[in-house]
């Protein structure tokens, strides 16, 4: 428990940065148009790739004989770029749509 | 460093940016973009970060995100418009894979230095991930019809007891780290199971809300997995993803008046004790000549369209028949309930691509205000959303969700492939009601005989 009080302790401009952005995310979306809900969740969707970081840091890091990291890190790299590419391009289809008006 | 560090602070802003404007309409498309520049900036940055232990592989690295870019990209341009929900649940899924995969790994790696705080952070992201992996698979299956509802009265209670299980496995495992050596791969385990459970009772017309929650839930996995890799951009956009997913999520639980913990542990479903004989009385038919004469001398007439129609992949064919009953002097519009289809805005999308002005689309509220002046309602394959036992059913499993009242217009006409219940296997009593007609069939070919029919009337 201890240990858990300390790591906030250690790291309170992080968590001041956490609050800060999860308030930020509730601003964004509070007023949002029903007409926008598939697009807007379809393009945040696409953001929450993102921990494709984590991945390409992760095979970054692992050693050329470390297959297990090496192939799971790849896998990983390849869902997530699914993830954000798919993501973004089917979001940019469904506005265009809207767009023609 | 200090460059790296600048450059991912501006990928944040992009990020930013991107979604705010992604939430106005005007400026989505571009918002949309700023996004996308906002992520490849921040993956070109993860390439070059300098950091410790760096083994190059960047072949591998490429070749990855070469495979992922072209799958990625010939998904989303082969899907079609009504399977769009689905395809969305897949991808989300995928990324939350992502969280898995790298939490196993950190997981085996972990040593003694390791810190109480940063076990807990990466089994969160391993647990939260994984639920939104196998929980995103399962409403992929459903929302393309491959997986059927599961349900029985003890599923809720089953559910808690996985959750409580992962949840205490991973305070065991934080607090007393390597005790037991399969425990990681059982924790892993039970936490794909609990996603697989979780979602697997809860009723069809609650699916666009468990997406909107999964992706939520990917936010978060990937803000863990932030923490864990010290990394501010995946920390504030997974954050960012967190939190207006819950809004959005929350939005959508008031638009059908029922709270988010209903949604997960209700769930609707076809064993509601209460109207157990459900709604009898003699269906009336009405012959597509009949609809075609009553729309064409109608003043007012308002489609109201379903999952049915995007199924049917009708919406071109309401656009034609509003066409000809424009030029023939009938006022036509489309009232929109937000949670029609299988994802919220789905028939905004739907009626978009078949070029149906912005004006015609009328939202719940102002459409139910039209509703009393209209002469002709066409149901184009909707059920839960014009179900009027939301408004005078205590007994409904949708009691207090708000409805389409189109039982204030004078003539309602359903189309309909058969009597069948709707997606949430809830019965209607709106097709047993005397001003209703039911006109049977694919809703594509009807709409296209109704407008086959109109047109012949000059």
């Amino acid at each position: 428990m201890l240990e858990i009080l300390d790591y906030l302790k250690d790291n309170v401009l992080t968590i001041n940065l956490w609050i800060i952005t999860i308030y930020l995310g509730f601003e964004i979306i509070s007023k949002v148009p029903t007409v926008l809900h598939t697009p807007l969740m379809s393009g945040s969707n696409a953001i929450s790739g993102i921990v494709i970081i984590g991945a390409i840091i992760l095979v970054r890091q692992s050693s050329p004989e470390d297959y297990l990291s090496l192939v799971i890190g790849s896998v990983g790299i390849v869902l997530a770029t699914i993830n954000v590419v798919g993501g973004h391009a089917v979001t940019n289809r469904m506005l265009e749509m809207f767009k023609k008006k | 460093m200090e460059y790296i560090n600048l450059l991912y602070i501006f990928s944040t802003v992009l990020l930013i940016i991107g979604l705010r404007k992604l939430s106005s309409p005007s400026s989505a498309a571009k918002g949309n973009i700023i996004a996308a520049v906002g992520m490849g900036l921040a993956t070109v940055v993860a390439m070059f970060e300098p950091i410790e232990g760096d083994q190059g592989n960047y072949v591998l690295i490429l070749l990855s995100l070469l495979i992922g870019t072209v799958v990625g990209l010939v998904f989303s341009k082969k899907v079609a418009m009504t399977a769009v929900p689905e395809l969305v649940s897949l991808f989300n899924g995928f990324g939350g894979a992502c969280a898995v995969a790298i939490s196993i790994i950190e997981v085996m790696k972990f040593d003694e230095a390791v810190s109480m705080g940063a076990r807990a952070t990466t089994y969160l992201a391993m647990f939260i991930g994984g639920v939104a992996f196998t929980g995103s698979l399962i409403a992929y299956g459903k929302l393309s019809g491959k997986v059927k509802d599961w349900k029985s009265g003890i599923s809720s209670y089953f559910n808690l007891i996985w959750l409580a299980l992962c949840l205490g496995l991973m305070i065991y495992e934080v607090m007393f780290m390597g005790q037991v050596t399969y425990l990681p791969m059982l924790i892993l385990v039970v936490s794909l199971i609990y996603g697989f459970t979780f979602v697997l009772p809860i009723g069809g017309a609650d699916m666009p809300v468990v997406i909107s929650l999964l992706n939520a839930f990917t936010g978060i996995a990937a803000a863990l997995a932030g923490i864990v890799y010290g990394n501010m951009v995946m920390l504030l956009g997974g954050i960012l993803v967190g939190s207006s997913g819950t809004i959005l999520t929350v939005l959508m639980c008031n638009a059908m008046n029922r709270s988010l913990i209903n949604v997960i542990i209700g769930g609707f479903g076809g064993s509601s004790a209460s109207s157990a004989a459900g709604p009898q009385g003699d269906v009336k038919e009405a012959t597509a000549n009949d609809t075609a004469i009553m729309m064409r001398y109608a003043s007012n007439v308002m489609i109201i369209p379903g999952y049915g129609m995007a199924v049917a992949q009708a919406q071109k064919a309401c656009k034609e028949l509003d066409k000809s009953l424009t030029e023939r002097g009938v006022n036509v519009n489309y009232a929109i309930h937000p949670v029609a289809g299988r994802m919220p805005g789905h028939m905004n999308v739907l009626l978009a691509e078949a070029d149906v002005p912005y004006n015609k689309l009328i939202d719940l509220d102002d459409a139910n205000a039209m509703l009393s002046d209209t002469d002709v309602c066409l149901v184009v394959g909707a059920n839960d959303v014009v179900n009027p036992s939301a408004l005078d059913d205590p007994g409904s499993p949708i009691y207090g969700m708000p409805v389409l009242e189109i039982l204030k217009s004078k003539n309602v006409i359903v189309l309909k492939r058969s009597m069948n219940k709707g997606y949430s296997g809830i019965e209607n009593p709106l097709f047993f009601h005397e001003r209703t007609k039911m006109l049977f069939g694919d809703a594509k070919a009807t709409i296209e005989t109704l407008n086959s029919e109109v047109k012949s009337m000059d």
